[in-house]
């Protein structure tokens, strides 16, 4: 059976390169974090908690000290890639789309065939290690395709990923933040809060306080899955559906979207927000969240109105 | 009841208004979390680090990097800018609201992991944005440009965000059928993700008419008058 140890392994094995090729590039600081990565995934199952702690400690003490530093290895000129462009035409799209149609299609594929039976992808994990195959049959027809220098892929990657740097197990972290959070209990003493300061008898404020502690509370963790369990337990169910009597599904489906408003608008949420204003070389880090306020706001009242007509004005 | 631990998110907030580096944040609010929590140093990190290591499949993905860097070296940008070019009647407003829909309805019927920041924004949707939005009003100033660039992220955002539970087998979905379920109240997935829909046509109205604002608005704001 395919789990996702074998995908770890592979994962392991492109960071250990990057981390070569960065050693090779004097850039030690980087050479040491993405080697700790590649530590991670070939090694981080049979280490213990405390060895896995540790290793996170020195990924971010690399990180914190500014060690971490874009790269620039040799590539073609802008205007060599107009030439290509030019020469190679719309081919170029197959193998970007082979990764996602491998994934998309092979998931489907697997599952509503006999496939499943055969039990060959560990349950519920194929669509990512789909994806990984993808990766490896697009990486080989590029470069039977393409025929690039020997190194230039992996080159190529690293110059990508030094410019997304920390920031590329930044949601890796987050949610080990989270785990920490609930064995300290954060969520049952914010829910206390949440539950102290709603008045008396006022539905709509009720669901006011609902949907605002979802979008703030996601907006710290950088997840709105981390503050789901958190608001449900404290105004959602308590007050919402037993006391007040709303509709659950419209409750719960609602509420959880109210808090992906404040996915739009959070630095937490970095696979999101700032990871792509690294990759677009936008100059300003925040720029992303700039752009989605104006619609994260509104969308927010759209749902808290949602919730009131949904849950209570229909369903009463 | 001991509120100190909540510390640990006043220490997130200040830590990112002082643009400390955001690792440097996450863990030392996890550290001063715990501790205050009254948990012993070694059960903090123990913690941290198998938490870490149970969520590595989430830093899998970056493995498309050397397939997308490899495609850009031979101009995948360029001709992403050049099917926008020789499409006629092609503007910016009009492309990212079709790519909004897109996203939508493919999320919907579970196909999440179509678009995504590293595999078509940067290769694909944000050259394409910028080919159209030059079409229509020439040559961009750097401060639209990059606005440009940043409402073809945040439109990947919205059409994923927004769409995804409306289908019913998505995690979200099942996460809030298990907490609601746990407390006495059994819900089907389908139930719950009708009621994504409602928000779904609001982003994609609010969202969309944002879109169109700003490709009306390139040009028009003199710089100084940015942001």
């Amino acid at each position: 059976m395919i789990t996702y140890e074998w995908l770890y392994v592979l994962a392991g094995v492109f960071f250990a390169i990057w981390a070569l090729l960065s050693l090779r590039d004097r850039r030690w600081g980087n050479a040491a974090f993405w080697g700790l990565l590649a530590a991670s995934f070939f090694f981080g199952s049979n280490l213990s908690d405390f060895a896995n702690g540790v290793l996170v400690l020195a990924m971010v003490a690399i990180a914190g000290t500014g060690a971490l530093k874009r790269s620039d290895p040799e590539t073609t000129s802008i205007e060599e890639r107009r030439d290509y462009s030019k020469m190679l035409g719309n081919k170029l799209f197959v193998p970007a789309l082979i990764v996602p149609i491998t994934a998309v299609a092979g998931t489907l594929f697997y599952n509503y065939t006999t496939l499943s039976e055969t039990g060959l992808f560990e349950a519920r994990r194929e669509t990512l290690i789909l994806f990984g195959v993808g990766v490896l049959v697009a990486l080989v027809v590029a470069m039977a395709w393409l025929r690039p220098p020997a190194l230039a892929p992996a080159e190529e990657g690293r110059r990508l990923l030094d410019s997304i740097g920390w920031a590329a197990i930044l949601p890796q972290m987050l949610a080990a933040l989270g785990a920490v959070f609930a064995l300290a209990g954060v969520g049952e003493i914010i829910g206390g809060v949440a539950g102290d300061i709603i008045p008396d008898g006022s539905v709509f404020l009720t669901v006011v306080v609902f949907a605002l502690g979802m979008a703030l509370f996601t907006m710290i963790m950088g997840n709105a899955f981390a503050a789901f369990p958190v608001m449900a337990a404290a105004i959602g169910i308590p007050l919402l559906v037993e006391t007040y009597d709303g509709n659950p599904a419209v409750i719960g489906a609602v509420g959880m979207l109210a808090g992906f408003c404040g996915t739009l608008m959070t630095p937490m949420a970095a696979n999101f927000n700032i990871v792509p204003a690294a990759l677009l070389e936008l100059k300003d880090q925040n720029g992303v969240i700039r752009q989605q306020i104006g619609t994260a706001i509104p969308l927010w009242l759209c749902n808290v109105a949602i919730i009131y007509v949904g849950a209570f004005l229909l369903w009463n | 009841m001991n509120y100190w631990p909540l510390l640990g998110i006043a220490l997130v907030v200040i830590g990112f208004a002082l643009r400390f580096n955001p690792l440097l944040v996450v863990v030392g609010a996890a550290l001063a979390t715990g501790l205050l929590a009254g948990l012993d140093f070694v059960a903090v990190v123990e913690a941290l680090g198998k938490a870490f290591n149970d969520n590595r499949y989430i830093s899998v993905t970056w493995i498309i990097l050397p397939v997308i860097g490899l495609l850009e070296r031979y101009g995948l940008q360029q001709r992403a800018r050049a099917v926008i070019e020789n499409l006629r009647g092609a503007t910016m407003g009009k492309l990212l609201t079709v790519y909004l829909l897109f996203r939508q309805v493919t999320a919907a019927i579970g196909m999440k992991d179509i678009g995504g920041h590293p595999q078509a924004v940067r290769p694909l949707v944000a050259p394409m944005a910028e080919a159209a939005a030059e079409k229509s009003h020439g040559k961009l100033a750097e401060d639209d440009r990059q606005k440009v660039l940043a409402m073809s992220a945040a439109t990947d955002n919205v059409g994923l965000f927004f769409g995804e539970d409306i289908f019913f087998a998505i995690a979200s979905i099942l996460l809030i059928q298990g907490v609601f379920e746990s407390y006495g109240y059994p819900l089907t997935p389908l139930q719950l993700s009708v009621w994504a829909i409602p928000t779904a046509i609001c982003a994609f109205i609010i969202h969309g008419w944002r879109i169109r604002a700003l490709d009306r608005n390139i040009g028009r704001v003199p710089a100084e008058a940015g942001e």
